[in-house]
């Protein structure tokens, strides 16, 4: 369990100039190992690269200098084979209903039509999904279609799940049963899990380990185990210990949001 | 019926109306339009009697082909100009005052490259129509979110297979808007063309008609042009609509 699934060593992300200006370092260098199994989150404030983050071990883009491994192989520009990705933004197909939406998760697997069907139908039931298997992603609230983009990934049953601020565009009380459900989710499965927030009582309600990034460019300045049993839910926020995390979380962070502020108005 | 519906069914027929009533009352004379009630008349006797069916398949068929060329070619092309942004920074100039040349000017030329037989047609048709689906197409691409094609590469589709399975589904409501342009410029090309210099079609038949005074076949020729353009037309829109609504969009 405790085997590092992917590594990070000395990973620096630079945009190359826009027109006229200079490059932006927008991550690193950063060294991070996640290990196989656990539920690994990052918060850092806005712009400091989480998301580049996320896409460098997606393999969506490239590090500029730096090494990734994703089960002891290197990751360039490619999505590794055993590695799903669930972003903030709806991505679902509105084309095809929730049922044709899943199935397309197994589009490039090797499997049979019947396997197809039977997979995709226990993910629908899993993600809560039966009555509307025929509905088009319109006729579905936010929560539901980010349900159904989550369906898509892991009927895949990808290795590692990358989440970018997932429920992000969800409401307070919707963000905190899909927490639930992610939570569920992480132990049915058996994926790790890699989520990018920006929310701390989130990161620190469903993570066994939080990293802590800088201001741009992002570095990881802290690294957080919250020590929570792996059979848990969001009632965990009862617990002293959440209160203690958060705030070391929140010390933390302060910091660094207050130096992006004060960026934002010196150069405004 | 809602109360557009039934708005735009009236001026349709208060239009009708007027022209029977200028017809009859003389203001518009015999030679130079009869009375819509007539036109009609000679419409189904025209039909029922099979006249003209061969110009009229002729016609259809070159307006099809010129129709399902240039929109192959069009979104084909669209398609792979989107992922090459230099080629398409040097085409754009192109697009943007391709329709301000006369591609009829050109028909004497076609003709004497491909002869007098459908070629010209069946082309003055394709160029009027191709450049509308490769703008069409390319306007829709630029549309498609970000996070679609991310999702694509994260499924491990090649860029034929997300142009297949995501990018070009996505901007279907787009591409049947290129689908409605392009069969209206194959409609005007290739009849166009048959007014002009053709030996056959319905766009000869028209012009001989009107050269000859013979109102019993013009008008029932123009009245099928149009009901066909406009089924064809409403047909498209229909489908439009159907997609726009099971995307949440209308």
């Amino acid at each position: 369990m405790s085997a590092a699934q992917v590594t990070l060593r000395g990973v620096t992300k630079i945009f190359p100039a826009a027109a006229g200006g200079e490059p932006v370092r927008a991550l690193g260098p950063i060294d991070i190992e996640i290990r196989r199994g656990e539920f690994f989150a990052v918060v850092g404030p806005s712009g400091c690269g989480k998301s580049t983050l996320l896409e460098l071990i997606a393999g969506l883009t490239a590090p500029t200098q730096g090494e990734i491994e994703f089960e002891g192989r290197p990751i360039k520009e490619n999505v590794p084979d055993g590695v799903g990705v669930v972003f903030q933004e709806d991505a679902c197909f509105t084309w095809l209903n929730v049922r044709e939406n899943v199935e397309f998760g197994l589009r490039q697997k090797n499997i049979g039509p019947e396997e197809k069907a039977r997979r995709a139908t226990a993910v629908i039931d899993m993600m809560g999904l039966r009555d509307f298997a025929r509905s088009y992603p319109a006729q579905l609230s936010g929560g539901m279609r980010q349900r159904v983009c989550i369906a898509r990934t892991i009927v895949a049953e990808p290795r590692l799940i990358l989440l970018d601020e997932p429920f992000g565009a969800l409401d307070q009380q919707t963000r905190l049963l899909m927490g639930d459900e992610m939570l569920r989710l992480w132990r049915e499965t058996g994926a790790t899990i890699f989520l990018i927030t920006h929310a701390l009582d989130e990161a620190a309600m469903l993570a066994d380990r939080i990293v802590v990034m800088s201001a741009r460019p992002g570095k990881a300045i802290d690294l957080v185990e919250t020590g929570w049993p792996r059979d848990r839910d969001s009632r965990i926020v009862e617990r002293e210990s959440f209160g203690a995390i958060t705030s070391r979380l929140w010390k933390t962070l302060r910091e660094e949001s207050m130096k992006t502020m004060g960026r934002a108005s010196s150069g405004a | 019926m809602n109360k557009v519906r039934l708005y735009q069914f009236a001026v349709i027929a208060g239009f009708i109306l007027l022209l029977e009533a200028l017809c009859l009352a003389g203001v518009i004379d015999k030679i130079t339009m009869t009375p819509p009630h007539i036109i009609v008349r000679d419409f189904v006797r025209m039909i029922l009697a099979g006249r003209y069916f061969g110009e009229i398949g002729k016609s259809l068929a070159n307006v099809l082909l010129a129709f399902a060329s240039a929109y192959v070619v069009g979104v084909v092309t669209g398609t792979i100009l989107h992922g090459y942004k230099t080629a398409r920074d040097i085409l754009d100039p192109l697009f943007a005052t391709y329709y301000a040349i006369p591609v009829f000017a050109f028909y004497p030329l076609f003709i004497v490259i491909f002869g007098l037989g459908d070629g010209p047609q069946v082309l003055i048709g394709f160029l009027l129509a191709v450049v509308a689906v490769i703008v069409t197409t390319l306007n829709g691409l630029d549309r498609v979110p970000l996070v679609l094609k991310k999702s694509a590469r994260v499924n491990g589709l090649s860029p034929l297979q997300t142009a297949l399975r995501i990018t070009l589904p996505y901007c279907a409501p787009s591409l049947l808007t290129a689908a409605k342009l392009a069969l209206a410029y194959a409609f005007i090309g290739v009849i166009g063309s048959e007014f002009i210099m053709a030996r056959s079609g319905m766009g000869y038949e028209i012009s001989y008609a009107y050269t000859n005074f013979d109102n019993a076949t013009m008008y029932p020729l123009i009245l099928l042009i149009l009901l066909l353009s406009i089924a064809a037309n409403s047909l498209l829109s229909h489908w439009e609509a159907v997609l726009l609504a099971r995307r949440g969009q209308k």
